[in-house]
């Protein structure tokens, strides 16, 4: 139990509600402050007021009738309940009529509010036989009397006291519902991080397929696991993605480092001299595919990573697509197909000279190699163009194209057609575009060129943003 | 991947059919290699190709060697223990020793060729590579190093190339050739008898540097061989097999 306190003082939930709560608690304190403050002094005046009127109404009773005036309307008064002080002395000081028996000395020598409060004694009064303190107003009779009337400062006070307790119960009540629902919420809150860490170590062990708790609430916890969650798929479809890589990888290269093998095999056996140096030819050949294969592989992991974006920069994409147009040109005149460009000159994105060219070869390549498959003259065009904010490149055939379902597939490591496996290629050429679109922020979209045609063609476009 | 460089047989055609030596006789490189088999290997081809190939296996003892020897060009591997290749090159260069320099890299692509070449190499190599390409460059580069790039014509038995008015003759008779073509020639006459690659030919005449994967390349060269030797009866431009192109008067 001490442990669990302990763990739960550390929680950053229960340290927060406490900086809280001491912050309200000093907020409220200062407020109360400050109220009775404000009202002691709206009752102070009201008190003024009241005595100003009174010490009006006595004046009034002197100037009209003199002493015999005077007199009266001070008994009148101080016989009333709940009565204020009614003094009538001497210039000596010394009390001449009134409901006071004693005051202190010196309250009378001066005319006007008295500056503090004063102890003053009354008449009768045994059950509260302390002295009392007052404030009031000292007026000077022509004839040298002295006039005070005053209020009795006991009600302020036991006001002030008043409010004073009912705060500290407020205080009391607030801090120990506060301790109540720290400990609920807090312990709550333990309990999900708990449950939250027990999941990631679950994932840590191994079991990608593990997911946080969500409990629908919509809090913050819900929102934090649904992100780590989110995450954690990104995760388990690119560890998925590199096992299936991987997988494939094993796989092509094992076809060709068999080949490779047996050619080796072969070329040992061959007695003959020129039939030798034929059989070292085809393994150099088939050496040459593997480094070529494993070259792509390579750049496209490194693309893929990004550490290539260092190097992007302003690039002029016509001249790009005009310089692989040109240096394609004639192996399409050599394998008897047309290629068309139609670049749009000028045209400038931040990216990087040597991929984008690369990218586009591998697509003139490709649509070389498909091109002559299909029906009617070949032919292959080049296309650069502005469309909206966009620039786009890309390289149409009319060969037979790729099936609508399969045009994802294409643009994975290795995946090649069925009916394209007899051609030269090492599978990567199209991953190679996409993976370099990805990195320049556009994308690698494939289409038919004529869906119509009996051989529906592939346009490939290089979409830059 | 330490051992996946292909390995020529020692009496490829490719090979032999170079014709360093004879332009630089007794030409002597440095190879800078930690990978003691590739090392070996390397030494053993260089001097079946007539070239003599001293051998260090770590930075500070091919900075010592580089510095006390002179070579004609140097083969560096960027990733060498004690001192990292592209420092071995910034030492050299500091030291006043601009000997030409090939890095070699598993490292291996465009933004690794920039690093290296501003670090002061002048060529670049990713692994694995074929050595008749190595062999290549570094004939070439060993060559550069003698003449300077101030000729401004080049000739070849009867063909000449005017590098001012870029104009191509052949026996007196003034040849056409498309603007790629003439800069095409260019390249391979000034390295005439040596042999360059595909590769080569690519990044010094379209500077891209990956490698072509169709026969784009040979395409272009037969269409410029056609030109210059349809009306001659001597040819001038050879394939070598399984290595590149050159370019040489037998006569």
């Amino acid at each position: 139990m001490t442990t669990n306190l302990r763990l739960l003082f550390k929680s950053t939930a229960v340290r927060l509600s406490a900086v809280y709560i001491l912050l309200f608690a000093l907020c409220a304190s200062f407020l109360v402050f400050y109220v009775t403050a404000l009202s002691e002094r709206l009752l102070t005046q009201q008190t003024r007021d009241a005595l100003q009127q009174e010490m009006a109404e006595v004046q009034r009773a002197y100037n009209l009738n003199g002493m015999n005036g005077l007199l009266r309307s001070m008994e009148r008064r101080s016989r009333q309940p709940g009565a204020g002080l009614y003094i009538i002395a001497n210039p000596s000081g010394e009390i001449l009529a009134g409901n006071v028996a004693d005051i202190q000395p010196g309250v009378m020598d001066k005319e006007g509010w008295t500056q503090r409060p004063f102890r003053y004694d009354r008449y009768n009064d045994a059950e509260n036989a302390r002295p009392h303190l007052a404030m009031g107003h000292v007026f000077f009779l022509d004839n040298g009397l002295r006039i005070v009337i005053g209020r009795d400062l006991g009600d302020p006070d036991r006001f002030r006291a008043l409010v004073r307790r009912a705060l500290m119960v407020a205080l009391a009540i607030m801090g120990g519902g506060a301790v109540i629902i720290w400990f609920f919420i807090g312990r709550n809150a333990l309990k999900r991080i708990d449950r939250m860490s027990a999941a990631s170590k679950k994932i840590m062990g191994g079991d990608l397929s593990e997911r946080l708790p969500v409990t629908g609430s919509g809090d913050e916890f819900d929102r934090l696991s649904g992100s780590l969650n989110a995450m954690l798929d990104r995760i388990e479809k690119l560890n998925e993605g590199l096992r299936q890589v991987s997988d494939n990888i094993a796989h092509d290269l094992k076809t060709p480092l068999t080949r490779l093998r047996n050619k080796a095999a072969d070329a040992l056996a061959e007695r003959d001299g020129d039939e030798r140096r034929v059989a070292l030819e085809g393994i150099i050949a088939e050496s040459d595919q593997l480094i070529r294969t494993f070259n792509a592989l390579l750049m496209i992991s490194r693309v893929e990573a990004g550490s290539i974006a260092a190097e992007m920069q302003e690039v002029d994409v016509s001249a790009i697509a005009a310089d692989s147009a040109e240096l394609y040109e004639p192996v399409a005149d050599e394998a008897g197909l047309a290629l068309e460009a139609d670049i749009a000159p000028d045209l400038r994105v931040k990216g990087n000279r040597e991929l984008i060219g690369q990218a586009l070869t591998n697509l003139l390549d490709n649509a070389i190699k498909y091109a002559e498959c299909g029906d009617g003259p070949a032919k292959i065009r080049v296309t650069l163009a502005r469309e909206g904010a966009r620039t786009v490149l890309s390289v149409a055939d009319n060969g037979p194209g790729v099936p609508e379902d399969r045009r994802d597939d294409v643009t994975k490591r290795f995946v090649r057609l069925d009916e394209s496996r007899s051609k030269p290629g090492t599978g990567l050429g199209l991953s190679l575009v996409a993976a370099v679109m990805e990195l320049h922020g556009g994308k690698l979209e494939l289409k038919a060129t004529d869906p119509t045609a009996a051989t529906p063609g592939l346009t490939v476009r290089m979409v830059f943003p | 991947m330490t051992e996946t460089t292909t390995h020529p047989v020692p009496d490829d055609p490719g090979c032999t059919a170079s014709a360093g030596n004879a332009i630089v006789p007794h030409m002597k490189i440095l190879v800078i290699e930690d990978d003691l088999d590739a090392a070996s290997y390397m030494v053993k081809a260089f001097k079946e190709a007539g070239i003599t190939a001293d051998h260090a296996s770590d930075g500070e003892s091919g900075l010592f060697m580089g510095t006390e020897n002179t070579y004609d060009a140097m083969v560096i591997d960027r990733m060498l223990p004690r001192r990292d290749g592209l420092s071995v090159i910034g030492e050299l260069r500091k030291r006043g020793i601009n000997t030409p320099v090939l890095i070699l890299s598993a490292l291996g692509q465009v933004d690794d060729r920039v690093t290296g070449l501003r670090a002061g190499g002048d060529d670049y190599l990713p692994k694995p590579y074929a050595f008749s390409e190595l062999l290549a460059r570094i004939e070439v580069l060993a060559r550069r190093k003698g003449t300077p790039e101030q000729d401004m014509a080049y000739r070849v038995g009867d063909l000449e190339l005017d590098r001012l008015s870029h104009e191509v003759r052949r026996a007196g008779k003034e040849i056409l050739l498309q603007p790629r073509e003439y800069r095409l020639l260019e390249y391979l006459m000034k390295n005439a008898g040596q042999v360059v690659t595909r590769t080569m030919l690519l990044e010094n005449v379209w500077d891209y540097h990956f490698d072509p994967q169709t026969n784009v390349i040979d395409v272009h060269v037969s269409r410029l061989r056609s030109k210059i030797e349809k009306d001659f009866d001597r040819p001038l431009l050879k394939t070598i097999r399984g290595a590149g192109y050159m370019i040489k008067d037998d006569g």
